[in-house]
């Protein structure tokens, strides 16, 4: 008997192991985190209001992304939603929610301020894309507020109003109010994207041909 | 050998048995943030997104995490056989385990010179991997004593 009592401790062990991966695979399937804005529990904040919004107000899909602009997949993530937003026109719209992961990203949440600031002054999606066309040059910057400042100027700003906007409560309380929200939906990874308010399956929505079936998925009335 | 400083050269195969799975659940919880591809998103969770998505994190298409279960699991067969006194397990335990510490080392050198990022559960499995050398270089003075 106790010649096989560490043969038997050794199989044990290796179900144990086989267990684990799959209640670990179970539990990050898509749809089981983060949580849908509409399920049962706690209401979900809505957000800071009104959202950065691109494309028609009355598209029958809406994507909302939670993004962090110093993360390289969501830097990504970017040019294929462009594509997507090309390809289905006035049937999509797109909502940009501030998620800096800090202190992980340290230029995050200035990257997240120049954006809002530069919001304040109706061209928050300008500021957007070049934050994500030129993540790489400032992502590792000591101080990226001068870049963010040149970025600003160089979309016909008022840099002193930007500057001053940057450090405001204007600011601050709509980058707050996303995080309420994406807190309140347990979101803990960027990018995390939401189509009609149903969680997307990550990588899946990664690229054009992973977002093209959730999108018609959602057209059509069957989910993302 | 007397059955007193056998029982004596028993209990770090014992122990090490132990400690192993506390690398083996931590690389299994890897491997599976790998096949799922969420180990490419950035998290709250500093520095492992960096690690796990960077091209180290695979050997020959196999996730390094699953190379690292697979080791842990040997670990631990092994230093449960060396315990019940198999005869050779426990010189194919310390291979092994040298060859996981030369492994760490190039894991942590890569994290600190080359990635510039440190992932915390990385940094378990190193951790984990340093006290099974200490108890195999332990087992092995108590024998030779």
């Amino acid at each position: 008997m106790k010649r096989f009592l560490p043969f038997a401790i050794i199989a044990l062990v290796l179900l144990g192991a086989i267990l684990l991966g799959w209640m670990l695979i179970g539990s990050q399937g898509p749809g089981t985190a983060p949580k849908a804005p509409e399920s049962s529990g706690p209401v979900v904040p809505p957000g800071a209001q009104p959202p950065h919004v691109r494309g028609d107000v009355n598209a029958p899909v809406t994507l909302e992304e939670y993004g962090d602009f110093q993360c390289p997949p969501c830097g990504l993530l970017y040019p294929e939603l462009k594509k997507i937003e090309s390809e289905y026109g006035s049937r999509l719209r797109v909502i940009f929610r501030e998620r800096p992961l800090m202190p992980m990203h340290a230029n995050a949440l200035p990257a997240a301020r120049a954006a809002e600031a530069a919001g304040l002054q109706g061209r928050f999606w300008e500021m957007h894309d070049k934050l994500y066309e030129n993540q790489k040059a400032w992502s590792d910057l000591a101080d990226a507020r001068p870049v963010f400042t040149d970025y600003a100027r160089s979309l016909g700003l008022d840099v002193d109003r930007f500057t001053r906007d940057l450090d405001g409560p204007a600011v601050e309380t709509r980058i707050f109010l996303d995080g309420t929200r994406a807190h309140a939906l347990g979101i803990e990874g960027t990018p995390t994207v939401y189509i009609n308010n149903r969680p997307a399956p990550f990588p899946a929505f990664m690229t054009v041909e992973g977002l093209r079936p959730l999108i018609n998925n959602a057209l059509n009335g069957t989910g993302p | 050998m007397s059955a007193d400083l056998r029982r004596r050269s028993v209990w770090p195969y014992a122990l090490a048995a132990i400690v192993s799975l506390v690398g083996l659940g931590d690389s299994i919880y890897l491997t599976i943030e790998h096949i799922t591809g969420q180990s490419v998103r950035c998290t709250v969770i500093a520095g492992c997104s960096e690690v796990l998505g960077s091209s180290y994190a695979v050997v020959a298409g196999i996730p390094l995490a699953a190379v690292g279960a697979a080791a842990y699991f040997g670990v631990f067969s092994l230093a449960t056989l060396a315990a019940f006194g198999y005869r050779h397990a426990g010189t194919l335990l310390a291979l092994l385990v040298v060859i996981m510490f030369l492994m760490t080392l190039w894991v942590l050198y890569l994290q600190a010179f080359v990635i510039h990022h440190f992932c915390q559960f990385c940094l378990l499995s190193a951790l984990v991997t340093f006290v099974l050398t200490g108890l195999v270089v332990a087992q092995r003075r108590l024998r030779a004593a």
